[in-house]
């Protein structure tokens, strides 16, 4: 094997994209605002590029080797929010959630609706006010409202989306934000576009409406029809420290010990080979990795795997604490290794992965 | 065949690691097939025959996975963590013991539950394999095992884990055998990812893309004490799926099938089950859909480490098999 090609890096250039990334509202089905970016930063590189019937992003880099393999990565564009379903007069909304939001989380919070990101808030009862017991219960979602005010409520109507106004911001090796879930995803696959293994038809996928099921990710793979395929998400780290000091066994992942490579979720026993692959990649090339614990949840590999006669899967994530709440937690390098794990992974491809 | 059938269930293969299995397959049915190939999911799928002008191209698919769990935490004392693959119940676990790929055996057992009656949640199970340290356990995260439980003869009864659908491989294997000449061109599925939602058969049958297609499967009788109510019983004969609770069998295929039964002097019963589903859903709804019905082996204790089966239902369901797949179909 020759020398390994230096992976792409990450820099302030990419942190700044991906601060743009999470800072775009692009709730599942109305993800226009991530693929207006994702359309401009690929652009120049793709050899060829569409956007499908769904609203996903396909796009190509051709290999430079003969009979490379097909090989799919996608990240998906969607986020976690809301939607207006009613309109209460007086600024006020009732709405829904999109994808799974844990009601707890809502009230207090600042939040964007409708294409024009009109400013809002979901309001919560004042303390003063509360009546004993009241705060031993949770708000079910139905009571609660987004506020615009009077002058916004004029550019919002029921059917808009809403999402937290949470600002992107770095702290050293923390990078906190909205939606990072998935734009990390999304800002690696951008990468990887710009700068291809060489050694692969590499075929991206920018999909949509994943948190709901993921919905944009199988037409998707059923367009490029590939050889294999490699998710790119996040997934929760819930890796405090637990109350009692006892060791904490359900963690899922842990920061700052590299990409999370999956095993089994709910939707996908990942193929051993690519589990396999990626695992000797990590370990030849020092890259630290690790398994996330196999359980719940599911990824767009789901939906991949089980497309025409089958592809064989995995999926990569970076771990992030408090997903699918207002603000999540990374770290950049945990990013930085996803990236450059991916890529040597990638690189090192050669359809011998397939033999049986 | 019970050598077949033992060599088979005492196999480990949960889903998604069939590998093992499929070359016990692959072995068996080289020089009885005119094809064999791998798909993308692992699905083993052999072909035999050639499609005569009043034959047709049937799918038959009985899967190679079992339920099984993986690891997902080893602790500092060594004890290990794990959720389920498939269809595992906890009240099922408790004292059992598991055989990890690497070889690694293990007890399950609980933490101390408030209430000598109360069901333990998957949460509070462990595996202890005799590690005394997270360093010296031989079990990582990811890990995999299937139940251990050795074959078993109790007269005309077979029992062993991995039945559910190891039995329906060796009943096929056996029809393979037994298989003189077919109008049809048939191929064998022998599938993967079945008991954590078909997922082989889904991929497979889009690959096969079948006129008619037939899944091999167990399922659950009525005839143990205080039992569920339902009309199988063990030693009865092969069943003949009318539904359950992921497909409606196509009622010609059900004609069929019963028709060739009573012509063939073999016993059978009708099955309506009202828990679980088969291949057959996924290969009935490939593409633009495909007639299926499903051939049952009647099965007591079915996902716990001791599923029994009849012997004798066993020879008739090979027999059905045989007689099904050589002669012409005319669905009505």
């Amino acid at each position: 094997m020759s020398p390994a090609t230096p992976a792409p890096q990450i820099g302030a250039e990419q942190i700044a994209l991906l601060e743009k990334l999470s800072n775009a509202c692009a709730v599942s089905g109305d993800e226009a605002q991530v693929r207006k970016i994702v359309l401009e930063e690929i652009k120049p590189f793709a050899d060829d590029l569409r956007v499908d019937a769904l609203g996903n992003v396909l796009a190509v880099r051709k290999a430079r080797t003969p009979n490379a393999l097909r090989v799919m990565v996608d990240a998906h564009m969607d986020e976690v929010g809301f939607m207006i379903v009613e309109d209460d007069k007086d600024g006020l909304f009732r709405f829904v959630a999109v994808g799974g939001l844990d009601e707890r989380t809502l009230p207090g919070k600042k939040v964007l609706v409708g294409a024009e990101n009109v400013p809002g808030i979901i309001g919560a009862k004042p303390i003063h006010l509360t009546e004993e017991g009241e705060t031993e219960r949770k708000i079910p979602i139905e009571s609660l409202r987004i506020d615009v005010g009077l002058k916004g409520g004029k550019k919002v109507k029921v059917g808009d989306r809403a999402t937290f106004a949470t600002r992107f911001w770095q702290s050293g090796n923390a990078l906190f934000g909205k939606a990072l879930d998935d734009r990390l995803g999304v800002a690696t696959l951008i990468e990887l576009f710009k700068n291809p293994p060489e050694n692969i038809e590499l075929l991206v996928a920018f999909t949509v409406q994943e948190e709901i099921g993921l919905r944009g990710a199988r037409p998707a793979a059923y367009a490029f029809n590939p050889q294999l395929a490699i998710a790119l998400d996040s997934t929760p780290a819930n890796d405090l420290p637990m109350w009692d000091g006892s060791e904490n066994i359900f963690y899922n992942t842990r920061l700052g010990a590299g990409p999370a490579l999956y095993i089994a979720d709910s939707a996908t026993l990942s193929d051993p080979r690519l589990v396999r692959h990626f695992a000797q990649t990590g370990e030849q090339m020092g890259i630290p990795f690790q398994f996330r614990q196999p359980g719940g949840g599911g990824t767009n590999a789901g939906a991949i795997h089980r497309v025409r006669e089958g592809v064989p899967s995995l999926s990569v994530s970076v771990p992030g604490r408090f997903a699918h709440t207002a603000i999540m937690l990374a770290r950049l390098d945990d990013w930085q290794n996803t990236l450059a794990l991916v890529y040597h992974a990638l690189s090192r491809l050669d359809a011998g992965i397939l033999q049986r | 065949m019970k050598a077949l059938i033992q060599k088979l269930v005492e196999t480990v293969g949960p889903s998604g690691y069939e590998e093992k299995v499929r070359e016990v397959v692959r072995t068996e049915i080289e020089g009885l097939v005119d094809e064999i190939k791998v798909d993308a999911l692992g699905n083993l799928i052999a072909r035999k025959g050639s499609r005569s002008e009043d034959g047709m191209r049937i799918a038959i698919s009985a899967h190679m996975d079992e339920i099984g769990v993986i690891a997902t935490h080893v602790d500092e004392n060594g004890f290990v963590r794990f959720t389920t693959i498939g269809g595992v119940s906890p009240r099922t676990c408790i004292g059992g013991r598991v055989q990890f790929l690497n070889g690694t055996r293990g007890v399950i057992y609980m933490e101390s539950l408030e209430s000598a009656t109360a069901l333990p949640t998957l949460d509070q199970l462990y595996i202890d394999v005799g590690a005394s340290s997270r360093e010296t356990c031989p079990v990582k995260v990811g890990d995999v095992a299937a139940f251990d439980r050795p074959f078993m003869e109790l007269g005309d009864r077979l029992v062993s884990k991995a039945m559910d659908d190891r039995i329906s491989v060796a009943v096929i294997i056996q029809a393979l055998k037994e298989l003189t000449s077919t109008p049809h061109e048939l191929y064998f599925i022998f599938s993967t990812q079945e008991e954590v939602g078909l997922r082989g058969a889904t991929t497979a049958a889009y690959g096969v893309d079948p006129e008619l297609a037939l899944a091999v499967d167990v399922t659950r009788t009525g005839d143990t004490p205080k039992g569920v109510k339902m009309e199988v019983a063990l030693g009865k004969g092969p069943a003949i799926k009318v539904r359950d609770s992921g497909m409606l069998s196509d009622p010609r295929v059900i004609r069929w099938m019963v028709e060739t039964a009573e012509k063939a002097g073999i016993p059978y019963q009708l099955e309506v089950l009202e828990g679980g589903t088969t291949d057959a859903r996924a290969m009935q709804l490939t593409r633009a859909g495909v007639p299926a019905g499903c051939l049952s082996i009647p099965t007591r204790y079915i996902h716990s480490p001791s599923e029994m089966v009849d012997y004798q239902d066993v020879l008739q369901s090979v027999r059905l098999l045989v007689a099904l797949l050589s002669a012409p179909v005319t669905l009505k």
